[in-house]
């Protein structure tokens, strides 16, 4: 049992990473000469860093035996808050720029969080499927916006935070090319760092994969199941919180019709490229990483190649199907 | 199999790409993929301003990107932008666009943005877009003449947006003027035929006398339409939509209705699609330095902000505005 399963594990783990690789092949072929420049490497992972983010906190949603359908009108609504906050603090606060865009940040973390609260409790204490949790949240965030906004957009006070949308860090040497890391893609690796190490280290991440295999089990191990999956939620509120701060940064202005829309399938899908079971129980948030770049790897080399762009959303389809095909062969 | 279609593809691509990469100019567009008949038509457009120019000119290539949701459409641009484009059409979602487009123009890009345009300014070449005053402006007064500025009016609006809320106001304004309308109701039909029958069958049940109902959208009227046909009523004289969808026009021409047992509908009011085309010439007229006719005097460059007007399209005049070809 334990050579093969080891084995196995193993041709798993490293199969999203394998799958990358060939895709990355692919699309350096078919996006030639274009896709293997650096500067077109480095938008690949800024573009794929929000949906990204909010990937991450959906593998634990989805290791946890739930669904989020509402983070991509959660985002927005966290978004309008956070950027009306920071503009009442700039008026309200003589000018102060880094202190009001700290506070907006701050704002949009919390409320994410609770946001992603509201969700957990009522799947937890309300007893009702997650589905229709976020189904129904997904609507009344989308909508509060609206109203908020009247359904037109909050544009931000702050030059600084526009700035901070389009910062980079941790600048090097590619042969010659001074290349530096965005922000949001040193984001999307630190939150994956964190959540990983949570997953895979912690007791908390031993409970969420038991709670997702089989809650019932869990439940007579004592484990206390409402509690592991309500911070499940809380994780994907903050992680929301993270990706609307800096999608909002990097418009500089939240369109609430349009801001985060369909966000929710893209996460679905890099999740479950990433190899974690839709059924719950086991995952890996690295796999995420990987499957978000995928998803956006496949859309860029398209794009450069020139293709139809309605042959884009046919490509997706068939590696979401695809890649779940594979690891159900594996299993 | 596989292998070998693969391998087709590749080199479709590749021959693809690199004649992309031999044009002397290359016109990057990006727009919204086609959810609604209008932006179905605006598609069709894009692609019919490609083929001409491409055939025209041989310096010039034009790459169209239909995008599903504003994150994708900054995407899409940063991509043209690898690509080196030389100028760049953006028909933008929402203004959150504004940093990628102000990236293109401070590149040195020549950038034409369109219609919801961007949220700054200085940071593109031409501005073009319809006229949303003047089209529901129009579309009003001739309502009101039709109807002996006199009785009882239904609106139904399109998704809550800045474009519906100029539309709206400017059909309520008109109506103003005329103390002897009374505008009945008005609520949002989302620019969905299927919404709008919806909404068509609730005002129907509600108000029992209706003289003239105005969608300011004929995908709309058409779902208005089809409420109307099955409640067997006669009292609703007049219709008008917008946008010029090809059955409608048609059905001006030939003063027929558009489908059995609806009524005939005898004038529509343009908010052209075209509007794509239009600018995919002006960008590549600008691109080149080219004049855009020779009656302007001295300034090469072209206007910075084209407004192309609503006109009222009735049975006079339709055989101007229909187009066969297209897909609506």
């Amino acid at each position: 049992m334990t050579a093969t399963s080891g084995s196995r594990f193993s041709l798993e783990k490293h199969g999203s990473v394998l799958a990358l690789g060939v895709l990355f092949i692919l699309a350096g072929i078919i996006g030639w000469p274009y896709f293997l420049q650096v500067e077109n490497l480095v938008n690949v992972m800024r573009q794929s860093s929000y949906t990204g983010i909010i990937a991450l906190g959906m593998t634990f949603v989805i290791i946890s035996g739930g669904i989020d359908l509402s983070v991509g009108a959660i985002a927005a609504f966290v978004a309008s808050c956070g950027v009306l906050f920071m503009n009442y603090v700039l008026v309200h606060n003589g000018g102060n720029e880094s202190s009001a865009i700290l506070l907006g940040i701050a704002v949009m973390l919390a409320l994410g969080f609770l946001c992603g609260a509201l969700n957990g409790f009522l799947i937890t204490k309300g007893k009702i499927v997650p589905f229709i949790v976020t189904l129904g949240t997904m609507s009344i965030f989308r909508y509060i916006s609206l109203q908020m906004a009247n359904a037109g957009e909050f544009a931000s006070h702050s030059q600084a935070y526009g700035e901070f949308g389009m910062s980079k860090v941790i600048s090097f040497d590619v042969s010659g090319n001074n290349v530096s890391l965005p922000t949001p893609v040193l984001a999307l690796f630190l939150i994956a760092f964190i959540l990983s190490f949570i997953l895979h280290n912690t007791r908390y991440g031993r409970y969420l994969c038991a709670v997702g295999s089989n809650a019932r089990v869990a439940q007579y191990s004592a484990v206390r199941v409402d509690r592991v999956r309500f911070w499940a939620y809380g994780v994907i509120g903050l992680c929301i919180g993270a990706s609307a701060a800096l999608l909002a940064a990097r418009f500089n202005t939240v369109s609430t019709p349009n801001f985060g829309l369909g966000f929710e399938l893209d996460a679905i899908a890099a999740v479950i490229i990433g190899g974690t079971a839709m059924a719950g129980g086991r995952g890996s948030v690295w796999g995420t990483v990987i499957g978000v770049f995928m998803l956006q790897i496949i859309q860029n080399m398209l794009n450069m190649a020139g293709l139809s762009p309605y042959l884009q959303g046919v490509v997706k389809g068939v590696v979401i199907i695809a890649s779940v095909y594979i690891q159900r062969q594996r299993q | 199999m596989l292998k070998k279609l693969l391998i087709a593809l590749l080199i479709v691509t590749m021959f693809a790409s690199a004649e992309f990469a031999q044009a002397k100019y290359k016109v990057g567009v990006s727009m919204p993929s086609a959810t609604h008949g209008w932006m179905a038509n605006a598609n069709w457009w894009a692609q019919k301003a490609k083929t001409d120019w491409e055939a025209r000119d041989k310096s010039i290539t034009v790459e169209l990107k239909y995008a599903g949701n504003a994150a994708q459409q900054s995407s899409d641009i940063e991509d043209l932008l690898v690509k080196k484009v030389n100028a760049i059409v953006v028909f933008p979602f929402d203004t959150s666009v504004t940093s990628v487009v102000e990236k293109a123009y401070n590149q040195g890009v020549y950038v034409v943005v369109l219609d919801r345009g961007v949220s700054k300014e200085g940071i593109y070449d031409v501005y073009i877009t319809n006229d949303d005053e003047a089209y529901t402006r129009k579309g009003m007064e001739w309502m009101a003449k039709q109807m002996n500025y006199k009785g009882n009016l239904l609106l139904i609006t399109g998704i809550p947006s800045p474009i519906d809320t100029i539309r709206t106001d400017t059909i309520k304004t008109v109506v103003a003027k005329y103390p002897n309308i009374k505008l009945l109701d008005v609520q949002p039909g989302d620019w969905n035929r299927q919404k709008s029958t919806t909404v068509m069958e609730n005002y129907l049940q509600k108000y029992k006398q209706v003289d003239a109902v105005y969608t300011a959208d004929d995908d709309m009227m058409l779902g208005a339409m089809q409420a109307y046909k099955e409640s067997g009523r006669t009292d609703i004289k007049l219709w008008l939509g917008g946008g010029c969808l090809k059955d409608v026009i048609k059905g001006i021409m030939d003063g027929k209705s558009i489908m059995a047992g609806y009524p005939v509908v005898m004038a529509d009011v343009t908010y052209s699609p075209s509007v794509i085309a239009t600018s995919i010439s002006y960008a590549c007229i600008g691109v080149k330095g080219d004049k855009l006719n020779p009656y302007t005097y001295q300034v090469r460059a072209l206007p910075r902000r084209v407004i192309l007007p609503s006109e009222l399209v009735t049975k006079e005049n339709a055989k101007d505005f229909y187009v066969p070809a297209a897909p609506f």
